[in-house]
């Protein structure tokens, strides 16, 4: 059933590596609405990364569909509102999607108030002076307005991922997609970014983050999806996931990691 | 053998030294520059997988890398140069164009085809994340390859360019074979006119010292500061 609220449909996306004998994602299908927040729990090497990577086309599914606000942008070409045929920008798409690395990867050449204004500059043809003053509003909310001329290498891992995260909302995306965003980072630091997601989720963001944080799952979450052999396998509220799991392979992987 | 008497002849054509410096000067200055960018340009197309291209580029440096300079100029000089009626006006007003700019061209496509494997390696050397997230924020390609990838790249293989600039130094002397006025001309100059061979040798050797030896002592340092830059 499709609501006006739907943002992103995935629609049997596969994803297979080495001439098909390794299937990374097998089949996914799944719908995130407008303020969702989905959180991907599973085993490693379950798909999640893959998962997360197709939506932006980071990664080139093999086969199957992700339509992002109408548009199927796995493929080269769409159909637009006058009933034309015409190229897809697939750079337009990812501007509205932010991503966030475990790794951070920041840009070590650049400040951060650089990191952060260089895309809304390049790609939005924002001015200097306004991509700034928008970089400073971000940095202050997430408590780093003192580093905007810090080199990444002067930052904290909490920090960078910090910066991170206010780097891709400089572009006011739709979605975030979070792939392990704690999980390079020293234990007294993952509290830090941890709070700045879940303030983030407050003001209505929708986001699908892909975490080991299961604490975090289930007080963020609103929607839990259970990844294994690159399949969906269990999908529902953190109560019904945490608490009432139906599969054998949740309820295993559970007891691992509780 | 060396005398004094022969270096005092020698020393009247000193003057053709210190002409041949500047010539080797400019010659491997220009020979880094239009070097790098052909390059650059070869890395480029080879990273770019572009089928019929990339094989260009590859077959370019290949055949570059596996044959003698001398070949590679005489056939720019005498081969592709032959029908060419270039300027013969003379740079500093010493420098012979029409034998100085084969000279540079021979020399630029033999360092292009060297200093693109070098530059190629430093791309390839960038995390890929870089070039994510560079993509995931919206930029293009190419704009991803000029902002986030090419500055990276080109800091970390700044001494290998500049190691290049003096291998070029002293590859430019062959130059001396098709009648560019470097050092090695001079040598060949004040032979003819004092019958001396040692002391031009000698003082040769000592102007490529001078210019090669501090040249590579002032690149060690600043890799070994900007090595250390890095690691804190
Ligand atoms: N570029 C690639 N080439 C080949 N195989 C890959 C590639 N990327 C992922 N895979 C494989 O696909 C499968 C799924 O990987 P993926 O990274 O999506 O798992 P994950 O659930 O994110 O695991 P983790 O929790 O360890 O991050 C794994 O078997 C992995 O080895
Ligand atoms: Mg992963």
């Amino acid at each position: 059933m499709a609501t006006n609220a739907e943002l992103i449909k995935v629609t049997d996306l596969c994803k297979y590596y080495k001439d098909g004998s390794l299937k990374a994602l097998n089949g996914v299908s799944s719908t995130i609405d407008k303020g969702d927040v989905v959180v991907i729990i599973g085993p490693s090497g379950s798909g999640k990364s893959t998962f997360l990577r197709c939506l932006n086309l980071l990664e080139q599914p093999t086969s199957g569909s992700v339509v992002f606000n109408g548009i199927d942008i796995t493929k080269k070409t769409y159909v637009n509102s006058e009933g034309k045929t015409v190229k897809l920008n697939i750079d337009e798409h990812r501007r509205s999607m932010g991503m966030v690395f475990q790794h951070f990867n920041l840009f070590p050449h650049m400040t951060v108030l650089d990191n952060m204004t260089l895309a809304p500059i390049k790609v939005k043809k924002m001015n200097k002076a306004e991509a700034e003053k928008k970089a400073k509003a971000l940095l202050k909310r997430v408590g780093l307005e003192d580093r905007a001329d810090a080199y990444p290498i002067q930052l904290s891992g909490g920090q960078k991922q910090r910066v991170a995260i206010v780097r891709a909302l400089m572009m006011e995306p739709q979605v975030m997609l979070f792939d392990e965003p704690t999980s390079a980072l020293d234990p007294e630091m993952v509290g830090e970014v941890l709070q700045v997601m879940a303030e983030l989720a407050n003001t209505g963001m929708t986001m699908v983050i892909v975490t080991h944080e299961m604490g975090f799952a289930r007080e963020v979450g609103k929607r839990i999806i259970f990844m294994d052999g690159g399949k969906i396998v269990e999908e529902g509220t953190p109560q019904q996931i945490f608490g009432n799991p139906q599969s054998p392979r949740l309820k295993d992987f559970l007891k691992k990691v509780l | 053998m060396l005398s004094s008497a022969g270096f005092a002849k020698t020393w009247q054509y000193i003057q053709l030294f210190k002409e041949g410096l500047i010539c080797t000067l400019s010659l491997s200055a220009l020979t880094v520059v239009f070097g790098f960018i052909l390059a650059l340009i070869i890395a480029l197309v080879r990273l770019s997988k572009v089928k019929p291209f990339d094989w260009l580029a590859t077959a370019y440096v290949e055949v570059f890398r596996a044959t003698p300079m001398l070949v590679q100029l005489f056939i720019v000089y005498y081969v592709i140069f032959a029908n060419a009626t270039l300027p013969t006006f003379k740079l500093f007003g010493f420098i012979r164009f029409e034998r100085f700019l084969p000279g540079v061209v021979a020399l630029s496509m033999n360092s292009g085809a060297y200093l693109s494997e070098i530059i190629r390696a430093g791309i390839q050397s960038i995390d890929v994340g870089q070039t994510e997230a560079s993509r995931s924020l919206g930029l293009t390609g190419v704009q991803t390859m000029k902002n986030i990838i090419l500055p990276q790249a080109i800091k970390n293989i700044l001494p290998a360019i500049a190691n290049e600039f003096v291998t070029i130094i002293k590859e430019s002397s062959i130059c001396y074979t098709i009648g560019v006025q470097e050092i090695m001309y001079a040598v060949n100059a004040t032979k003819g006119a004092t019958y001396r061979i040692a002391e031009p040798l000698i003082i040769a050797t000592l102007v490529y010292f001078c210019l090669t030896f501090p040249t590579s002592k002032i690149i060690a340092f600043f890799e070994r500061r900007m090595s250390r830059g890095d690691k804190r």
